[in-house]
């Protein structure tokens, strides 16, 4: 037999469930104590956020809403790897990578809220906002990594998709795109084991979700998405491969929705009580916080402190979303055109017509 | 001034403005080294290089979805479907991206882009290869949807199309690339995206089409000025946003009004102009609004697809019909 080409995926962990360090090649930032203390603070403080838009949504001061519990170390690895001018093209529950790059809080509500000015939120201008057609965002940031590469500017686009979404064709023409053009793009699949109520293995046959990008002939790798450590080094590698010209990356983040899908799901429907205690196991933030007391750079007053001062924070944005007064009915022509069109002009008026009725 | 035909007029003003503004690529199937399969980007990839002229993957999806990142990014893609029947895949990403990404961030991010496609039956070509889908975009919020129908207009127009802040979707009736040529001056003048073409004057009905049919349409205002009747010719040009008034304008006049166009009669764009002049124009008019559109059917293979397509002779009938009802 003779083989035409063969493929291995490697597999990156550098904390075990209990926090406990797996390999002696700690990489330089996570030998900056200080650093991984604000990555483990801005996890808590994005579960903090997660808990209570959940309990808005429950009393009637929330729309829908989609709850990233468990997901935490891959969204803040993200958000610390990329730099501001680098693109970021969420899928649309990425809030701790967001918060990052400077959306607030209240801008996430307030578009979960119903209004669309949660979209022109503090963050980069350039990046992308929350995108709810599945997989689609990964061409978008395909395109933004294909204008740098024209214009020769040394940025990163970045997309993450979840598991679901590696079934969709934008997905795949996405990192083909990637191998094609060599662009400077990283894929983050965000395996949180469920697309709604359809598990991983449902989804595809394939051993790794990572794999796929072999087909798309670019550097692949599945890493645990609850190790911040980990991804970081993932993250870090891929970036700035893609930063220097080397092309694309795809990082299959294995980790697990511990939530509901979103507010209008009932998880129980669909997986079993055992399954998600045993997640709840390796879930990011207990084994980061261990890890941080085994080094003595975190105690349990800080840790008290900590989520105290976030309740705080996140109070006060929920004070700020809920004082937001509701756009006038005139925004919802103002911003379909550069220019109303005289048609669109007609239907304002009317529109404003029928609002003061 | 050079003589050029449609086709001519699209490489023309895509050179034009490749040459002017550097943010302007093309991409899509075989653009690059083959110059397009009509021949629309010939000797753009020579002239402006291969990162500006890209050759993609065989995926219009792939296409739409690069075209979305790249303006969003500031660039002004144009990007090709090889036919409009191959364009179904793209609409997801002009529907949900392109069409609402101003509106959706408030502004924040825009999406100046160009969708480009050969439009239209009549040319023997393969199934797909021979639709009229513009009422697909017309009833989609935040796009443009221009016909270009003549080699100037297809000049000016597509001008226009890569100069606006918003995404358009250009179509190209294939049939006529290269039915004629005419004077156009590469003078990077641009045409309105807001209104329609009177082409011919008249007095006693009005006929209001777009794409290919406006070969047909002329030729029967032709045979019906040998009959003594004097029709006055609208190319709409731009379906969205709809120059009513225009329309109004003459149907004032006339008090007649003939609407063709091959895409199928059922929802077809026709219906609009026809519902708005219920709306509006009802009592200026003598007879009931005509439509002559292509029927209810999958455009047919090519053995009969000219049976398909709106004829000079069902224009005259029609126009005929609404002279004799008043």
């Amino acid at each position: 037999m003779s083989i035409a080409a063969s493929f291995e995926i490697e597999y990156l962990q550098y904390l075990d469930e209990s926090g406990k360090l797996l390999r002696e090649d700690v990489p330089a930032f996570a030998r900056d104590v200080r650093a991984l203390v604000e990555a483990y603070k801005l996890m808590c403080f994005t579960r903090t956020f997660d808990g209570k838009a959940i309990a808005l949504q429950r009393t009637g001061k929330l729309g829908t809403y989609a709850s990233c519990l468990g997901m935490e170390a891959t969204h803040i690895a993200i958000g610390s790897a990329l730099t501001e001018d680098d693109v970021f093209a969420p899928f649309y529950r990425d809030y701790g990578t967001q918060f990052q790059r400077g959306v607030k809080p209240r801008e996430v509500l307030l578009y979960w809220g119903g209004d669309e000015r949660g979209n022109d939120f503090s963050g980069p201008a350039h990046d992308f906002a929350w995108s709810v057609p599945i997989a689609t965002q990964c061409l978008h940031a395909a395109g933004s990594a294909l204008a740098f590469k024209i214009r020769k500017e040394p940025r990163v686009a970045l997309a993450t998709v979840g598991d679901g979404g590696t079934s969709k064709g934008d997905f795949y023409a996405a990192i083909n795109a990637g191998g094609a053009f060599a662009l400077p793009l990283v894929v983050v699949v965000v395996n949180n084991q469920y697309a709604i109520s359809i598990p991983r293995a449902q989804q595809t046959a394939a051993k790794t979700l990572a794999q796929k990008g072999i087909a798309a002939g670019i550097e692949s790798i599945q890493v645990d998405g609850n190790d911040l450590i980990a991804m970081r080094v993932a993250l870090d590698h891929a970036i700035k491969r893609a930063r220097h010209g080397h092309g694309a990356t795809l990082i299959e983040a294995v980790t697990y929705r511990l939530s509901d899908h979103t507010t209008a799901d009932d998880a129980r429907r669909y997986r079993s009580e055992d399954e998600v205690k045993a997640a709840w196991e390796r879930e990011p933030i207990k084994r980061l916080r261990a890890y941080l007391m085994s080094l003595n750079a975190w105690t349990e007053d800080e840790e008290k402190e900590w989520l105290a001062e976030c309740v705080k924070r996140v109070d006060a944005e929920i004070d700020a979303y809920l004082a937001t007064k509701p756009q006038a009915v005139s925004a919802m022509f103002d911003y379909t055109y550069a220019e109303l069109p005289l048609d669109l002009e007609r239907q304002r008026a009317d529109a404003l017509a029928a609002a003061k009725a | 001034m050079a003589q050029i035909n449609l086709i001519e007029g699209i490489t023309m003003a895509l050179a034009h403005e490749m040459a002017r503004d550097p943010s302007v690529v093309v991409l899509g199937e075989d653009v690059g080294i083959n110059g397009g399969v009509f021949r629309a980007t010939v000797g753009l990839q020579q002239k402006f290089g291969p990162e500006r002229v890209i050759d993609t993957p065989l995926d219009e999806a792939m296409i739409a979805g690069l075209t979305v990142g790249l303006a969003v990014q500031g660039m002004k893609p144009v990007a090709e479907a090889q036919f409009e029947g191959f364009m179904y895949p793209m609409i997801d990403q002009i529907a949900s991206h392109a069409a609402r990404m101003r509106t959706r961030t408030r502004g924040r991010l825009t999406c100046p882009a160009v969708f480009r496609a050969p439009w239209g039956g009549g040319i023997h070509a393969p199934e797909h290869h021979s639709e009229a889908i513009e009422a697909l975009f017309t009833n989609i919020a935040g796009l443009r949807v221009v016909l270009a129908s003549s080699p100037g207009r297809a000049y000016g127009l597509l001008l226009a199309a890569i100069r606006d802040p918003d995404p358009v979707i250009f179509f190209e009736p294939k049939r006529i690339y290269r039915q004629y040529k005419e004077e156009v001056a590469d003078d990077g003048e641009a045409l309105p995206l807001d209104v329609c073409f009177v082409l011919r004057d008249g007095s006693d009905v009005t006929l209001v089409t777009w794409g290919a049919q406006v070969k047909e349409t002329l030729e029967a205002a032709d045979a019906l000025a040998a009959e003594g009747i004097s029709a006055e010719v609208i190319d709409v040009a731009t379906l969205k946003p709809l120059d009513f008034d225009t329309i109004h304008e003459s149907v004032k006049k006339t008090h007649r009004c003939v609407i063709v166009h091959e895409a199928p009669y059922t929802g077809g764009f026709g219906g609009e102009i026809a519902a708005r002049l219920v709306e509006h124009a009802l009592y200026d008019l003598y007879a009931p609004v005509e439509r002559v559109a292509g029927y209810d059917v999958p455009m047919p293979l090519y053995q009969l697809e000219m049976s398909y397509l709106p004829t000079t002779a069902r224009i005259v009938a029609a126009a005929k019909r609404a002279l004799a009802a008043s």
